[in-house]
């Protein structure tokens, strides 16, 4: 566990008695960042009670892009509904499929061969590392620093070539399969995937030095919008966001789900709760995921290239239930199958994990002033394709 | 033409400014006047709006992560003309990018309707072509042209880059007949 | 014997299943306990509040990852699925509504990240929670009066 403490004097956010004596004679304003607006980054709407510059109340509204996933899953037999996952999260498609393929194969009873568990680990982790580069790309627009848009977009191609060369598509793959994965890796896929790290961690640092040496993002986001530990753990807020405010959980490590109790990775906490902890935490993640992939590829490697990498399932669940979680780039997501012997599910559900934590949002919001309210929800990294489903 | 009224245009009341312009529209048009500077300056126009199209800056779902793709170092819309504004006001194309759930129509109709003349909309991938992988879903509208008229399908789930830019490509071509169909001075 | 009133950070599954056995007798049933999983059923939904409330004081339960709700055609059931943050542990416990008595007490007063699982539920299912802060729809669209996710309502591909 790697914990940083707070060695800087950073200013608070306004307390309650703050924002009563800045009172200007205003009327309290409602803002709607509606569903039409360049920080959103997805389609929701955030209103905001403004008292002067000071947002004093907030209420997230969403539904917007609601389809009745879980409805619609309840329709169709169990290969369909892959291609479905991929849709959930659009910037994370490779987990959600991924946790979908787990949680069948759960209700299934069998245990997937090895070379596709570290195929699924490589996947997850080049999914996690283009999905935070793209969270990177609108943090960057949102502070007012649009190179590291430009900047964090080609080292996402880069990532997005990899999933190519894996499986073909850029990106909402449909690559892992109930049983496995789609096909095998190329022969040469080691050598892509270690040039693609190797350039990466140097190229990552350039894309952090973009932020940190300007004193103006910085203060932008130190010290805004705290909340505590137990406010986090009782809010639900799970992921990068909760590991900046102090809890120490991260399923990979602690609830360990495919072969990630072979890997050796640390997991990055920060106790301080800001927007720049939330920020530093999806930073140090994908150093981490890095080294992840690094392992998982030389686990690959040393099972040879004829060891199996999917099997066949029959095409009836028996009845049961059952759950699996899945350390998503944007927190804890799960899914549970409840089956009753036919060939399509009885019962769907998803958990997003951006669906409490946008719920979150009044209070990480309140107290804050107009202009960091873009700041603070990207932090959150919002894909509204999970939220609403 | 009565151009003593002109420096008045702007005291007159509309129904005033109504009668006063038809008056110079008939004069210019029985004269012959109107053609030839359709003719004129036509191609000028239709050479400004192909080469600055202006798409509203608004993504939906997985086709916006490949339209900000689109805009990125390796495809570059931008040589195109392509830049994204946030404001319909200041834009010439409206982008639909997903799936459009019954709560957003009233926002899709607002934005459609506050995006000035000339105007065009691309319904981008396939939920906005007509509902996508959602054809059984309670709360999906099964394509974007129930709701506002579409100059433009670009097929792909979710669409390339290189294939979105390839579709305003043809985009550019029609709007390059813009004037040829006749419509000049009356909107 | 453990002590049923006690604060346990870190409770293995065994002595999960030892202590709520113990202290709700004959109103929780532990099914079965896997590695890292404790699934249990209460037996009425009247008992809700209490176990969850024990839950998260006494075994520190901090976490409700989720609530849902399932349509099983003669009952409908509300599934609760709640983490411990020490230990990685999971607790599936469950209670089944009659069709004529869909009320059950919300537990967003104990988890504050369960008010939006329950008024999704709310909207998809018209599972009522008691003493719910707002209990409004939230996903669908504000004008719709049936509960979609219901076996009763069928989509355009289904019979």
């Amino acid at each position: 566990m790697m914990v940083v403490e707070n060695t800087i004097d950073t200013f608070d956010s306004p307390s309650e008695e703050r924002i009563a004596k800045d009172r200007y004679q205003t009327d309290a304003m409602w803002i709607y960042m509606g569903p039409q607006h360049p920080f959103s980054h997805g389609l929701w709407t955030l209103k905001v009670r403004v008292d002067g510059e000071i947002v004093t109340d907030a209420e997230p509204v969403i539904g917007y892009l609601h389809r009745g996933w879980e409805k619609e899953a309840e329709n169709r037999e169990y290969p369909k509904i892959i291609p479905m996952a991929d849709r959930l999260c659009y910037s994370a498609s490779m987990t959600y499929t991924h946790l979908y393929c787990m949680t069948v194969e759960k209700a299934l009873g069998i245990e997937v061969p090895e070379k596709a568990e570290y195929i699924r680990i490589v996947a997850d982790e080049i999914c996690r590392i283009q999905s935070h580069l793209m969270w990177l790309a609108a943090v960057g627009t949102d502070l007012g620093n649009l190179t590291i848009f430009l900047w964090g977009m080609r080292e996402r191609e880069y990532w997005l070539d990899l999933n190519v060369r894996l499986c073909g598509q850029r990106m909402t793959t449909n690559y892992p399969r109930i049983g496995g994965v789609r096909n095998d890796t190329t022969d040469i896929f080691d050598r892509d995937v270690m040039r693609c790290t190797e350039r990466f961690e140097k190229a990552l640092w350039d894309l952090i030095d973009m932020i940190d040496s300007s004193s103006i993002y910085v203060s932008r986001m130190k010290g805004i919008s705290r909340l505590t530990r137990e406010q986090c753990a009782n809010l639900g807020v799970t992921g990068p966001a909760m590991r900046g405010c102090g809890v120490d959980f991260d399923l990979r490590r602690d609830d360990p789900y495919g072969k990630y109790e072979n890997i050796d990775f640390e997991v990055p906490v920060l106790t301080e709760g800001d927007t720049y902890a939330r920020y530093m935490v999806r930073i140090e993640e994908m150093f981490q995921s890095c080294e992840i992939i690094r392992q998982a590829v030389r686990k690959i490697n040393a099972l040879g290239k004829n060891a199996p990498y999917r099997l066949k399932v029959p095409s009836k669940v028996p009845a049961g239930k059952a759950f699996c979680k899945l350390e998503d780039p944007r927190g804890e997501s799960l899914m549970y199958l409840i089956s009753d012997g036919t060939d399509k599910p009885f019962r769907l559900k998803v958990r997003a994990p951006l669906f409490t934590n946008i719920s979150a949002s009044r209070p990480m919001v309140k107290g804050v002033r107009v202009a960091d309210v873009p700041a603070v929800m990207a932090m959150i990294d919002v894909c509204m394709g999970e939220t609403d489903r | 033409m009565d151009m003593s009224l002109y420096p008045h245009a702007v005291a007159m009341s509309a129904e005033e400014f109504m009668d006063w312009s038809t008056l110079v529209i008939n004069d210019l048009l029985s004269a012959g006047t109107k053609k030839t500077v359709d003719k004129l300056t036509g191609p000028v126009w239709t050479w400004a709006m192909k080469n600055s199209m202006h798409p509203l800056h608004w993504g939906l779902a997985c086709c916006a992560l490949e339209m900000a793709a689109a805009s990125t170092t390796r495809h570059d819309a931008e040589r195109l003309g392509i830049i994204y504004r946030s404001s319909p006001r200041q834009t010439d194309i409206l982008l639909i990018n997903g799936w459009i759930g019954k709560k957003v129509r009233p926002s899709i109709r607002r934005l459609y309707e506050q995006i000035p003349n000339p105007k065009w909309v691309v319904a981008m991938g396939e939920c906005a072509i007509s509902g996508g992988p959602w054809y059984d879903s309670y709360n999906c509208v099964q394509g974007v042209d129930q709701i506002v008229p579409v100059d433009l399908y670009i097929p792909g789930c979710p669409v390339k880059p290189d294939a979105m830019i390839d579709g305003f490509m043809l985009l550019q071509k029609k709007i390059g007949d813009y004037f040829n169909r006749g419509v000049f001075l009356e909107d | 014997m453990m002590d049923t009133e006690a604060i346990y950070q870190e409770p293995s599954v065994s002595e999960i299943k030892h202590l709520l056995e113990n202290k709700f007798k004959g109103k929780v049933t532990v099914s079965k306990t896997e590695v890292r999983r404790v699934h249990a059923e209460i037996l009425n939904k009247e008992d809700v509040f209490e176990v969850c409330n024990y839950i998260h004081d006494n075994l520190t339960f901090e976490h409700c990852s989720i609530v849902m709700g399932a349509d099983m055609i003669d009952h409908l059931e509300v599934i609760y699925l709640l983490t411990n943050y020490y230990s990685g542990t999971v607790i599936e416990i469950f209670a089944k509504l009659p069709l004529d008595d869909l009320h059950v007490h919300s537990v967003a007063l104990i988890w504050e990240g369960a008010n939006w699982h329950e008024r999704e539920t709310y909207e998809l299912f018209g599972i009522i929670f008691d003493e719910h802060p707002k209990l409004k729809r939230l996903l669908t669209p504000d004008t719709y009066t049936f509960f979609p996710f219901r076996k009763s309502y069928k989509l355009r591909g289904q019979e």
